[in-house]
């Protein structure tokens, strides 16, 4: 396979099927270093599937995924699991913050897990925490945060690590259209200043309007419109 | 909504009289808006004198002449490249968009191409203005708002017009 000159992930002829039901059939995908390409389509047309096989949480039944040059279905389940604590960012709908921990500490929580001693991890968390403007809420536990608020914090977590590709399943969904903005705001905007890769998954056109191009994924196959304009 | 291209669209499942055309546009397309015979005719001159069409049979009864048009290949290719060039993004759409979407599926072309093109050129402009409004004051912003707010309507209408294409071809073909 030849991916697309100076993609930094990209995969072809992606087919995966849940028992009878084909999620995926022939997708295709690639996005270069400090690209915010969208990933649209209706529901259940297979375009989380396509985000989980990206990111290397789903394997696809056949097809090939390469990142940095690598093939991710050559790696073992612990090299993809590293490489997923390394150099992969993950945003979700709804935050998925630890209730028990504090925001900071949540925040912190990537680095953690990297080996990163607490004090070193809590002060890279709150620079990040500064930059998507909830520092003031370092003490708080996500219970006492609003929606937004928790999102910009679950945003700040998956920048931590400085990841080299942000994945975004509907990161907005849950929020109204003005936290909704803030948050698509200020992930672009950190996200690029990293020169990190940006796949969003989302249905909404005023979201996808914060992306580079988009691709649209309809009964498993994906169209990159880029290329048919 | 380019009445030409309809028309021509029309025409490329079979020739047909004036007569026939303006009754298959009224009851695709016309609704509350039937073409006048006037309208029907004149345009059918100007497809005629830019080669679109041809004349393909004159029948001659106890009334006038009827004319019948047949479309010419430099007609299909007007219609291919109608059908795959986007609207420009602008309000009340709807109607050349439904039109196109019909047409599409009328002459066995993939109408999803046609939802998709126009969705592509929709974010093409929502990104303009999303640019606009992050650099713009507030005043920029509520104005770049209004209009992000329509196309997103019509966005909205595209994905669920795709979502019913299969019934919509149903529909048509009866």
């Amino acid at each position: 396979m030849t991916p697309p000159a100076g993609s930094l992930l990209s995969a072809e002829h992606l087919r995966k099927a849940y028992g009878p039901t084909l999620a995926l059939d022939g997708a295709e995908f690639s996005i270069h270093p400090g690209e915010v390409v969208a990933v649209m389509g209706p529901s259940g047309s297979g375009k989380s599937t396509l985000l989980h096989c990206l990111a290397g949480i789903v394997t696809p039944d056949s097809g090939t995924i390469l990142y940095a040059g690598r093939e991710l279905s050559a790696m073992s389940d612990a090299e993809r699991s590293a490489l997923r604590r390394s150099d992969f960012g993950f945003v979700f709908q709804f935050g998925q913050l630890v209730p028990e921990l504090t925001c900071v500490e949540n925040v912190a929580l990537p680095l953690r897990l990297n080996g990163t001693s607490r004090k070193e991890a809590e002060r890279a968390a709150l620079g990040w925490m500064e930059r998507l403007e909830v520092d003031d809420l370092r003490k708080k536990r996500p219970g006492e945060v609003s929606g937004g608020q928790g999102q910009r914090v679950a945003v700040a977590r998956s920048l931590v690590t400085d990841p080299r590709v942000l994945f975004a399943d509907e990161p907005t969904g849950a929020l109204d259209s003005l936290n909704g903005e803030r948050v698509m705001e200020l992930l672009t905007d950190a996200a690029r200043s990293t020169n990190a890769a940006v796949v969003l998954v989302t249905h909404e056109a005023r979201v996808a309007a914060y992306s580079d191009r988009e691709i649209v994924v309809r009964d498993g196959r994906s169209r990159d419109m880029e290329r048919v304009v | 909504m380019s009445i030409g291209h309809t028309l021509l669209g029309l025409l490329e499942s079979g020739p047909r009289h004036g007569y026939d055309l303006k009754r298959a546009f009224d009851e695709k397309f016309g609704h509350d808006r039937p073409l006048h015979y006037g309208q029907v005719y004149s345009t059918m001159s100007r497809l005629l004198k830019n080669g679109l069409v041809v004349v393909d049979g004159i029948e001659t009864g106890g009334g006038p002449e009827r004319k019948r048009y047949a479309i010419t290949d430099a007609g299909i290719t007007d219609v291919q490249r109608w059908l795959a060039t986007p609207e420009k993004p602008e309000p009340y759409l709807q109607s050349t968009l439904y039109t196109k979407v019909v047409l599409a599926l009328l002459t066995h072309r993939d109408a999803a191409d046609v939802l998709d093109t126009q969705r592509s050129e929709h974010l093409r402009s929502m990104r303009i203005l999303t640019d606009r409004k992050r650099k713009g004051d507030l005043a920029d912003q509520l104005i770049c708002d209004h209009a992000l707010f329509h196309l997103e309507a019509d966005l909205r209408w595209l994905e669920l017009t795709a979502a019913r294409l299969d019934k919509l071809r149903e529909a048509v073909a009866r």
